[in-house]
């Protein structure tokens, strides 16, 4: 299906909560959808017949200074064709619905996103840092990151 | 006489430098390609162990992590005396390409652990490597273990 006929499918199924069609042309073609229906949409995405996207390929954060952003990368092995899904965040207190029950190896995706950006993911099964040590204060990869001086005595 | 005991002492230590696997990067590449038969580190009496209680050499090959920091100085506690400490490649010795805006890689093995010999290279050559092994042999046989101060 094009993007264009799948962002059409989830308008019609769940009205406001998906918002616009981004980059249409482009591979994938993002999807934006209000970040409380990401649990809907995404087991609507995967359990439909038709579009049947059994594969989470990538889910990233992104900061964009003044909001974040959770990037979803979906693919079909039946139908072969492939659409992004985005929720947008505000920049204070980042959180979203986990999706690790619809796509159970999203939870190593969501731990990344959680260690380095600092978005919480409600009703995760396990989330704790996954490349930091445990202890880290602070998530780098967000753009007003403050490096710290030393870390255990040792400077960074 | 006291001479010819440091001579031995020596000479038996750098025949036997059984180094620990510590290979984290890329470097480890290398350094399983100079122990292989091609440039067979064997000639040197360098062997590789897989633990650090019967290592006398620790080869720091890769990116150390301020993660893996502590564990490195774990291994290197437990490896008995006398001990050694090869850096090898650009992220062991400074952090190399990592040196600016990490936050996550240590600026230097060096800052963790006594260091005796450096080698240069991104990563470097097994030749490199023996070349170390060899400078290495070279400090061993010039320690002084017995009447030092005479």
């Amino acid at each position: 299906m094009e993007a264009r006929a799948i962002f059409d499918m989830l308008k019609g199924k769940f009205g406001d909560a998906v918002v616009e069609l981004q980059g249409e042309g482009c591979s994938p073609a993002f999807v934006v959808v209000a970040s409380a229906a990401v649990k809907e949409v995404s087991r609507f995405l995967k359990e439909d017949p038709n579009l049947s996207f059994d594969v989470l390929m990538c889910l990233s954060g992104v900061d964009y200074k003044e909001k974040f952003a959770v990037a979803y990368h979906l693919h079909s092995m039946k139908h072969r064709h492939a659409i992004g899904m985005k929720a947008l965040l505000p920049h204070e207190a980042p959180s979203l619905p986990t999706v690790d029950d619809v796509w159970p190896g999203a939870n190593f995706h969501e731990r990344e996103a959680f260690d380095l950006f600092g978005i919480v993911f409600e009703g995760s099964k396990d989330l704790r840092r996954i490349l930091l040590p445990p202890d880290w204060e602070g998530h780098p990869l967000r753009k007003d990151y403050k490096y710290p001086d030393f870390y255990h005595g040792i400077k960074v | 006489m006291v001479g010819n005991a440091d001579l031995f002492v020596n000479w038996s230590r750098k025949s036997s430098l059984w180094y620990l696997l510590f290979a984290t990067a890329c470097c480890g590449i290398e350094l399983m390609q100079a122990g292989a038969s091609r440039y067979d580190m064997d000639r040197f009496g360098a062997v590789f162990r897989a633990t650090p209680r019967q290592s006398d050499l620790m080869l720091v090959a890769g990116t150390i992590t301020h993660k893996m920091a502590e564990r490195v100085k774990r291994l290197y506690d437990q490896m008995p005396e006398p001990k050694y400490v090869i850096s090898m490649g650009s992220c062991a010795n400074t952090g190399g390409p990592f040196y600016k805006d990490s936050y996550c890689v240590v600026k230097g093995v060096d800052l963790i652990i006594p260091v005796d010999v450096y080698i240069p290279g991104c990563p470097p050559r097994p030749e490199a490597l023996i070349d170390g092994i060899m400078k290495l042999q070279k400090i061993i046989m010039k320690k002084k273990n017995y009447g030092a101060k005479a």
